[in-house]
């Protein structure tokens, strides 16, 4: 004895490849921040940083044919990259090329939409000289890579540490890129401010549970504390209070109610590529990891929380809707559906089983493509200010611009959930899920909001359509060839995902398997 | 050869061609429109004959099935029975003439012409959808799409009333259908988890459900297809839209639209779940008797043409419900017939008004008096179309108003006899309507507009001829329609009742108890 030998853990570099790409392409971002000229700046990071997210989700693709119930688990099983983890990556890495597309645009406003410093005022000369001429903050770039990264790693966490560290790395590039909008500049750094400090308390929250599950099981990985809730000897008061914290912390990021309240302003101030893809990939994060916290560490106990989640997201969906109704603002309008969105995901989570995590799984993803489509669009209606967001601006739009007042209303028309448009199938998927789990109650619910959200859609298509335009209806810009394509994209997600869903929808049937 | 899967698609893919042509070519938008319609009423004709109505024959016939959504067990399936074959017809007859009598109505409301027929096509194609198909989830797909082109029409093209009220309509109509809508999709969701996961109707009648279970489903589809018929108290948004949306569309929206509503009662809700279709019954033929006598006092009391037209569907909607729940035989093949007959009426109806409406740029009954004067032919088409609608022996409706309440006597006497008050309602309304805008002396204010001078032109002759010609054949020889009817009535009904109950009227003795 007396000879310890400190083994290093094994690492199958196959399958964190995606990460490792992004994290390593990351760290370069910030190189060339350093040392390339400032004009050429953004050409480079946006053409790299496109290049690592392909190249992580093609690594990605590469390794779904080679996961088995054995190699799945890497890192002295900190992380579990399975099939449902590999799904959601890939998921997080779709979206996130297609948001990024939207980062990249500067034809729409000389200067892009984010601002270079901080503490630069709009008007002021250094504001000028980005009109003119400079790219603005290029930063941003790195920064969604380390998200990125980050979300994919918590998605794949088989361990709450690493969940909480990943939590970390993908919450603080998002509290920094919200701070960055060109326009509304106060609105933008208040809603930084105010995302990084109830993030913080949700981070502690999270934090806290963490220990107080580790006391109850002597362990922070799922297997263990899965094993531990099974035996029933610890203290089963550790044991719900952790849980609930744990919970805190993941609805938070889910913006689930009532952790809900940071969600409309941090929508309305960042600047609107970050909205969307807060919304889109953000989304795909918080509900895989509280799917596999669910799921995997604690599906044991699920008859002591799914009447509570079921209560919470039944709040979720009836808040969302309700305060949609009275909103006037289009971003804060789109964030409350978002937070009525997260109670339908919920829905589906609680469904529970393979048909509860596949419905969640295709519903991420149609609603990802939708909710970035959404966005984009709200990014050409412009007038000298910026963006005009106002619900009143838009009146008369679609007979000025009746070929994007016919898209956005598409889109409402999905939102609202009306079949032939992947807003219908998602609904369809996680309802059926909740049904066939025997949560009858959530879909009478669900089905409630999705009859008072509907209103303040058919508001927006009302808006456009019936009213007449008014001195003050701003202009649709035309799109640049990088948003053109991300709303193309989305679009045309959107109708497939709608008119022909069976093979995403197969592909998330035979990914939806956690391995514990 | 594949009947259905043309007949929906057709007027969808020319919808979408219609949508792109230049706005500033609207009668190539219109002739184009035109000639959609033509052919998928000559696909319906040849649907019509390639339907096998022998007693023998399948109860779903021309059927197509392609796949659509294996991991749910959807499928794009199509098949039909009588009932939908009659109703598919009367869209495919009703529509051409729609198109025909909109010939102008865009250019009122300014906007985009091509739009406006590109959005009739979207509605025809919707509708044969809904009766077409034999995939409960794709039922719902078009039940839900259906209510998009119908919305723009009425909030965009609605030219007699201000733009307030048609958007506060088209929301209104949006609002109403998509609560049924929903509530539907709950029950087609709860269905399809406890009939083992399959949309195909077949294989879900044989599907058995708990008591509880099927009054829950039953529930949540009655309440989809009471808000679309519309039952009392679901019906308030009828008048608005119908007051509101333009003539032409307001005629497919009575005459086409609403009956997807009694449609979807008798082929979704009787058979899927016969045990709740009975328990609920009572309930049903008790909102249909209040619907009858209720309606047709509104009716009475508006001033409004297009309202009212609105009011007196509802009301012979209410007889076309407790036809369906009377579960008689005569009774359900009467409510079925009365379903293609009141199309035809009130299309007719809704056409002729809209001819007056245009004339003179109101729809006030007040705004008229005595338009039988300058106009002789209109006001006389007019007073067939009225005198159909009241159900005048000789006129289609008559048949069916008879055969309801035959059947409906023959199980519950107090309930015929309540519904009998509604014709003389039917009476009181249409005759009032007809004197105070065609007859007596003529209203000084008409003397002024010009267009009050034109009679009918050879375009809405073309359009009345055909309603009339087959109000008339009707009347007298519905046993074509009756034919094709009878076996899908029969199983149906015998889906719900027990044999014992079902009385085995032969289609003969129907026919001449209808004459």
């Amino acid at each position: 004895m007396g000879e310890t030998v400190l083994k290093l853990p094994a690492l199958d570099y196959a399958a964190l490849a995606p990460m490792l790409i992004l994290f390593f392409a990351a760290c370069l971002g910030v190189l060339v921040e350093a040392f390339a000229p400032r004009g050429w700046r953004n050409p480079i990071q946006l053409v790299w940083s496109l290049l690592a997210l392909v190249a992580a989700l093609v690594a990605v693709v590469l390794r779904v044919p080679d996961v088995t119930a054995e190699n799945a688990q890497t890192a002295v099983a900190a992380v579990s990259i399975d099939q449902a983890g590999l799904f959601l990556q890939g998921a997080i890495l779709v979206l996130g090329i297609v948001s990024m597309l939207l980062f990249g645009e500067r034809t729409l406003e000389n200067g892009g939409p984010f601002v270079a410093q901080a503490a630069i005022t709009v008007g002021s000369e250094p504001d000028r000289r980005q009109a003119a001429r400079e790219p603005g903050a290029t930063e941003v770039y790195p920064l969604v890579l380390f998200a990125v990264g980050g979300m994919m790693l918590f998605v794949t966490a088989n361990d709450l540490l690493v969940m909480f560290v990943a939590l970390e790395v993908f919450s603080l590039p998002l509290y920094l890129l919200c701070a960055l909008a060109r326009r509304k500049r106060l609105l933008s750094q208040e809603a930084a401010l105010k995302y990084f400090l109830l993030g913080a308390y949700a981070s502690a929250f999270f934090l806290f549970g963490v220990a107080l599950v580790y006391g109850y099981a002597g362990a922070v990985d799922f297997r263990t504390i899965h094993t531990a809730i099974g035996a029933g000897t610890g203290n089963i008061v550790l044991l719900l209070i952790g849980l609930a914290m744990l919970a805190i912390g993941l609805l938070f990021k889910a913006a689930a109610a009532p952790f809900h309240v940071w969600t409309p302003d941090v929508y309305q101030g960042a600047p609107t590529p970050v909205t969307a893809f807060m919304a889109a990939c953000t989304k795909v994060a918080a509900f895989g990891g509280l799917a596999r916290v669910l799921y995997v560490g604690f599906d044991r106990t699920a008859w002591d929380y799914t009447p509570v989640l079921g209560v919470i997201a039944v709040l979720t969906m009836l808040l969302g809707a309700i305060l949609a109704v009275t909103q006037t603002d289009l971003k804060r309008l789109l964030a409350y559906s978002s937070i009525a969105n997260a109670g339908y995901l919920l829905v589906g989570v609680l469904g529970g089983g393979r048909e509860g995590l596949s419905s969640m799984m295709f519903y991420l993803v149609a609603y990802g493509f939708l909710v970035i489509a959404a966005f984009a669009m709200l990014t050409l209606v412009r007038d000298a200010d910026g963006e005009a967001t106002h619900l009143s601006r838009w009146a008369g739009l679609g007979k000025r611009s009746p070929l994007f007042a016919g898209i956005f209303t598409f889109l409402l028309l999905a939102f609202a959930g009306i079949p032939l448009t992947s807003g219908f199938t998602a609904k369809f998927a996680v309802f059926g899920a909740a049904m066939g789990g025997n949560q009858t109650w959530l879909v009478l619910f669900g089905v409630l909001s999705s009859i008072i959200l509907a209103f303040p859609y058919l508001r927006v298509v009302v808006m456009m359509w019936l009213s007449e335009p008014g001195e003050t209806t701003p202009s649709v810009s035309i799109p640049g060839a990088l948003t053109s394509a991300a709303l193309m994209i989305g679009v045309l997600v959107t109708l497939v995902l709608g008119v022909w869903p069976s093979p995403v929808i197969e592909l998330a049937n035979s990914a939806s398997d956690f391995i514990r | 050869m594949k009947y259905l899967s043309i007949l929906t698609l057709a007027p969808l893919v020319g919808a979408l061609v219609v949508a792109f042509v230049p706005r500033n070519k609207p009668q190539l938008a219109k002739q184009l429109a035109l000639l959609v319609s033509l052919v998928v009423l000559g696909v319906a004709v040849a649907a019509w004959f390639a339907f096998d109505s022998g007693d023998t024959a399948q109860r779903l016939q021309l059927q197509e099935s392609y796949t659509w959504i294996p991991a749910w067990g959807a499928k794009f399936s199509f098949g039909i029975d009588g009932i939908a074959l009659v109703m598919l017809a009367l869209t495919a007859v009703l529509t051409p003439l729609v198109i025909l009598a909109s010939w102008h109505d865009a250019e009122r409301s300014k906007r985009s012409v091509p739009a406006y027929f590109a959005l009739l096509l979207a509605l025809e194609g919707t509708m044969i959808g809904t009766f077409a198909v034999s995939d409960v989830l794709l039922f719902y797909l078009f039940f839900e799409v259906m209510l998009v082109p119908m919305y723009f029409i009425i909030g965009s093209f609605g030219s007699d009333v201000p733009a307030k009220q048609r958007q506060y309509a088209a929301v209104k109509f949006f609002l109403y259908s998509l609560v049924g809508g929903l509530f539907m999709l709950a029950a087609v969701i709860g269905m399809w988890v406890l009939g083992g996961h399959t949309f195909d109707w077949q294989t879900l009648t044989n599907a058995e459900f708990s008591t509880i279970a099927q009054r829950w489903l039953f529930l949540g589809f009655f309440i989809a297809f009471a808000i679309k018929a519309p039952f009392f108290p679901f019906h308030t948004w009828l008048p608005d839209a119908g007051g509101a949306a333009p003539a032409g569309a307001a005629a497919l929206l009575v005459g086409v639209m609403d009956k997807i509503g009694t449609f979807g009662i008798l082929r979704y809700c009787l058979p899927l779940f016969p045990e709740a279709s009975r328990w609920f019954a009572p309930w049903a033929i008790a909102l249909s008797l209040v619907g009858i006598i209720y309606a047709a006092l509104l009716a009475v009391g508006q001033n409004d043409l297009k309202r009212l037209v609105s009011y007196t569907s509802i009301a012979h909607f209410g007889f076309i419900g407790i036809g369906i729940f009377a579960f008689t035989f005569q009774a359900g093949s009467g409510a079925v017939l009365y379903m293609v007959n009141h199309g035809l009426a009130t299309g007719l109806l809704f056409l002729v008004v809209g001819m007056f409406v245009a004339r003179r740029g109101s729809t006030l009954v007040t705004d008229f008096g005595g338009a039988g004067k300058l106009m002789p032919l209109l006001a006389g088409i007019f007073f067939i179309a009225g005198m159909a609608s009241l159900a005048l022996p000789g006129l289609a409706p008559f048949v069916s108003e008879f055969l309801v309440l035959l059947g409906v006597f023959t199980v519950n006497k107090t309930v015929a006899v309540i519904a009998t008050v509604g014709i003389i309602l039917a009476a009181a309304y249409v005759l009032w309507m007809i004197q105070r805008t065609t007859q007596g002396n003529l209203n000084p204010a008409l003397a002024d507009v010009a267009p009050m001078k034109k009679d009918l032109n050879l375009r809405e002759g073309i359009i009345v001829a055909p309603l009339i010609v087959l109000l008339i054949v009707l009347g007298f020889y519905p046993k074509p329609v009756l034919d094709v009817i009878n076996p899908a009535v029969q199983a149906t009904l015998s889906d719900v009742v027990t044999p014992e109950r079902a009385d085995p009227a032969p289609a003969t003795s129907t026919v001449e108890a209808g004459k």
